[in-house]
């Protein structure tokens, strides 16, 4: 009996070390560093540091893991990226100041959010041209797609509106108006769904995507922390989009948001200024970028519990994860 | 006699499906005769307020094409020596809503015409803590912090630094009696202690030059934490930093300065607006755009939430738990309902970097931390706002 217990604790524990044992890499834009920081999933450790084009703010890898994207937001362009030498293969054209982008199930057309035009271009990474380019709101920055790729979705900070584009024709077909400074767009439930973080409203908006119309809201509230500072940012959605993890910016907290109730469950307290986060292979792990202590908090996630963090360069902002 | 410098009515193509909501807004500016001053080193930029009015005017168009909604914005000018309450008469004939450059007794003569009467006025330029006070009007609104905000913004600086034992050289402008009064408020309402102050009187027996007359000016002084300066022209007080007799840090209207806006705040998305302006005119942002430019945004913000035009379906919205306007401060403003004043963080900062944004941490307050500067609730003898 006790030999049972002992062997079924043994593969439990193997279970988790091969869990975790996925390698995978988060890779990390550092804003005021001109570097992408480049951390190991399993051993928490900063493995390697690449150059970058100046400001480098949004990241997201190709659907094979072969490039990596990265708004270069002062140098005016998208550069894409060799992960495995740090080698920058060449720019992509980007309009002004592209600060997040997403990119299409296609895996072929980019849609960037230029902060400074009020613009949303759209990029074939296979030939490099422009595609398209539509006028946004003041301020565009967070950028979704549905699932199924028919959606393309921009908020624009100034506006306060999430602008729906059709990408077969490449124009907006709905602009929904949301709380002040909108900054992240998801879609969830298979793209039933679409959620919008408000900074200074300090909200997050479910819209029904068939509709466009709202069908929740909800706001946070951190024990001690002034409501003016509960600020929702980046958010990212866990297993099955059970939970959604909401980056709350200057109170140096993530919510966890049960997707199903949008109820808010937990705040788990990380670094200084939460701004854009990434998951591990399997999604026991969050990490999240904290732009004023310049570091990456690594969240274990069935626990609730910040368990490291990891200092990285300047200011960093964007995150993403590759096998 | 009205001298129209231009008239803008900027449509930006509006989707056709909707009915146009149009709202007209009026800037009008004042001019007022400016003394002289030791360094002509500082050129006022010919369009200041105004260029931040357009860039917010700007702001609005773009967010009202998907709604249907569009702006224009009538820029006016009196020159001096003209009737500043006829200019204002005429606009207000065209437009409830006015965004004003004007000194306080100028705003004050404005709000009580008989057209103002349930018109929205926007104060952009005064920062008399009176006119958020007992000269307060239920007509006047106010984007730019009072002097009162500034300073105790200052004061919280001074207390989290502990430089306590304080002294003061003032000019003679009203401008600087006004902001030397409303430090000496702020002091005392921080538990600071002044103990020495001077007056720097142009008309004195001074022979030498500002920078030669300065470290004896100074040295009687004895030994102090901080120099304040209250030299809101800019007359004398760059010639005191690093001429003081003591090596003491300068602050107040020169050296560390509480500023409504500052071209070195670039945190919080300011670096946008920032871009955004001077992309436009070629220039810094200054205080006044700043105010200029949240008048016509905050005007903006209650037509996009209530696509209503009528003032009082806005002023009510604006003075509501509703409204908040993002602006670029890493704070929702929004307008105390006691006397109009529009709730905002204070830089404070030097001219290469930003040091502090007030309400400093740790100046607490039952209901909102903003309202730790200026006058609060109890302390404001408003009452057209009841």
């Amino acid at each position: 009996m006790r030999s049972f217990l002992k062997s079924s604790i043994a593969t439990g524990v193997l279970m988790i070390a091969a869990s975790t044992a996925a390698a995978g890499e988060i890779w990390v834009t550092n804003e005021k560093d001109d570097t992408v920081s480049v951390i190991d999933t399993e051993t928490l450790e900063v493995i390697q540091t690449y150059p970058t084009g100046e400001r480098p703010r949004g990241i997201t890898f190709s659907k094979d893991f072969s490039l990596v994207y990265i708004c270069a937001s002062d140098s005016d362009a998208v550069q894409v990226m060799d992960p495995n030498t740090g080698e920058i293969l060449h720019d992509l054209p980007s309009g002004e100041d592209p600060e997040q982008f997403v990119l299409h199930p296609d895996d072929t057309h980019l849609y960037i959010a230029n902060e400074d035009d009020a613009i949303t271009t759209v990029v074939n990474t296979k030939t490099h041209k422009v595609v398209a380019q539509i006028d946004v709101g003041v301020e565009p920055e967070g950028m979704a797609v549905s699932p199924d790729g028919k959606i393309a979705i921009t908020t624009s900070e100034t506006t306060n509106m999430a602008h729906w584009i059709d990408t077969e024709t490449q124009e907006l077909f709905a602009n929904t108006l949301v709380d002040s400074r909108p900054r992240h767009a998801e879609f969830a439930k298979d793209g039933s769904e679409m959620w919008v973080s408000s900074e200074i409203g300090g909200t997050l908006t479910v819209f029904d995507t068939a509709t466009q119309t709202e069908l929740a809201k909800m706001s946070f509230e951190v024990p001690g922390v002034h409501a003016d500072r509960v600020q929702p940012v980046g958010f990212e959605f866990g297993k099955d989009d059970a939970f959604a993890y909401v980056a709350l910016g200057p109170s140096n907290h993530i919510a966890v948001v049960n997707a199903q109730t949008y109820a808010v469950e937990d705040y788990i307290l990380v670094g200084r200024r939460v701004w854009h986060m990434a998951f591990n292979a399997d999604k026991s792990r969050l990490f999240t970028t904290n732009g004023v202590s310049g570091d990456v908090t690594v969240v274990d996630v069935a626990a609730r519990k910040a368990i490291k963090s990891i200092k990285v360069g300047r200011f960093p902002w964007g995150a993403a994860f590759r096998p | 006699m009205r001298r129209i410098i231009c008239v803008w009515l900027l449509s930006l193509m509006a989707l056709p499906a909707f009915a146009e909501t149009t709202l007209d807004v009026g800037y009008l500016r004042v001019d007022v005769p400016r003394p002289p001053v030791l360094s002509n080193l500082d050129a006022i930029p010919e369009n200041n307020g105004m260029a931040g009015a357009q860039t917010g005017l700007k702001d609005n168009l773009t967010t009202g094409k998907f709604l249907g909604q569009t702006y224009t914005l009538t820029v006016a000018s009196v020159p001096q020596g003209d009737d500043p309450l006829a200019a204002a008469a005429q606009m207000l004939a065209e437009t409830p809503y006015l965004i004003l450059d004007a000194p306080a007794p100028v705003l004050l003569a404005i709000a009580d015409l008989p057209q103002a009467q349930g018109a929205l006025l926007f104060n952009a330029s005064a920062g008399d803590v009176s006119l958020r006070d007992s000269d307060c009007r239920a007509n006047l609104f106010h984007s730019l912090p009072s002097d009162a905000m500034r300073t105790d913004a200052l004061a919280q600086v001074l207390v989290q630094k502990r430089w306590t034992d304080l002294v003061m050289i003032a000019g003679t402008f009203p401008a600087d009696i006004a902001y030397a009064d409303a430090i000496r408020r702020s002091l005392t309402k921080f538990g600071l202690r002044l103990s020495a102050e001077k007056t720097w009187d142009a008309d004195a027996d001074m022979r030498r030059t500002a920078s030669q007359e300065i470290p004896l000016f100074t040295q009687d002084f004895g030994d102090y934490d901080a120099l304040i300066l209250a030299d809101e022209l800019h007359d004398f007080g760059r010639y005191v930093l690093y001429n003081t007799w003591q090596a003491r840090p300068v602050v107040g209207s020169e050296g560390l300065s509480a500023q409504t806006w500052a071209p070195v705040i670039e945190q919080w998305g300011a670096a946008q607006l920032q871009s955004r302006f001077s992309d436009q005119h070629s220039r810094d942002m200054t205080s006044l755009d700043y105010a200029a430019w949240a008048a016509i945004r905050t005007l903006g913000e209650a037509v996009t939430r209530t696509n209503a035009t009528d003032p009082q379906t806005l002023r009510d919205y604006i003075l509501s738990d509703a409204f908040e306007l993002a602006g670029f401060k890493g704070r929702a403003l929004t307008y105390r309902a006691w006397n109009g004043q529009l709730r905002q963080p204070i830089a404070i900062a030097h001219p290469r970097a930003l040091v502090a944004q007030a309400p400093l941490e740790g100046f607490l307050h039952q209901t909102n931390e903003l309202d730790s500067l200026g006058l609060d609730r109890p302390e404001s003898k408003c009452e057209a706002f009841q």
